[in-house]
């Protein structure tokens, strides 16, 4: 079976592509990616700040198991309605610098869509790093709570 | 320096992931593998070196020749190192997909 999320990262380049096909309608897989609350329930993090506009600029905060907050921001560049979303990502207080990514909102068919988003980091080096986050991590705290729901529709 | 027994350094190299993909299939010796580059010989030699230094592929006597077959173990690893990552955020999009559905229905 095909993979509904596909990460791209070839070897050597500082750089890598996510594409995701969702059984929804465009419009509404562009506003999960615009409105606050429900930014924050599937990213599973506070939105303190979001401005989607050009020249806006954003803050989530996440909370680990162990209490540590966590903290994300970036400036907005572009927000073209169900077209496109141009952004920086920072998460601060690491070494992993700030990445350029540029997602792409698609339409397959009235139900169907599609994103890709890509992802340009400051080295190679960092975006190895980055892809070994969730390594570090364990188990991550986004499949956890996958985990949660799913054992409570069981 | 041994950065050559790093994996993803064995699999940057674009020859190399070639040959990967023909001892996927079947063990193949040295000489058939070459058949399959323009390149030098040696220079064939020196990549199957590398991949088996970090152990992509394997050396299995049979007879006289040497038959090279890839090693699935290994290559398991670096497809599980970027699967975290993919996990991540596809149990983030299959929640934005369970979210939306039933904003829809609303």
């Amino acid at each position: 079976m095909e993979q509904k999320t596909k990460i791209d990262a070839e070897e050597g380049r500082q750089e890598l592509v996510i594409t995701r096909k969702f059984d929804l309608p465009l419009e509404l897989v562009f506003k999960a990616f615009a409105d606050p609350e429900i930014i924050e329930q599937w990213m599973g993090t506070k939105v303190i700040k979001l401005e989607s506009k050009k020249h806006g600029s954003y803050q989530f905060e996440t909370t680990d198991p162990k209490g540590n907050v966590h903290r994300f921001s970036g400036v907005i560049h572009a927000f073209i309605p169900n077209q496109k979303i141009t952004r920086t990502f920072e998460m601060e207080n690491t070494p992993f610098g700030v990445q350029l990514e540029v997602t792409e909102f698609e339409k397959l068919s009235e139900d169907t869509s599609k994103i890709t988003t890509h992802s340009i980091y400051e080295s190679v080096a960092q975006r190895d790093q980055m892809l070994r986050l969730p390594f570090t991590q364990g188990i991550n705290w986004a499949h956890n709570r996958l985990q949660e729901i799913l054992s409570k529709l069981k | 320096m041994n950065l050559r027994r790093d994996v993803f350094q064995a699999i940057a190299d674009p020859t190399r992931r070639a040959i990967l993909l023909l001892v996927a299939s079947q063990s193949l010796t040295a000489g058939a593998i070459a058949s399959n580059f323009d390149t030098a010989r040696p220079t064939v030699s020196k990549h199957l070196q590398i991949l088996t230094e970090c152990e992509l592929i394997k050396q299995e006597q049979n007879g006289r020749e040497i038959y090279y077959h890839l090693n699935p173990k290994k290559m398991k690893e670096i497809a599980d190192f970027i699967e975290p990552f993919r996990k991540m955020w596809d149990d983030r999009f299959n929640k934005l997909e369970t979210i939306m559905k039933k904003y829809k229905s609303k």
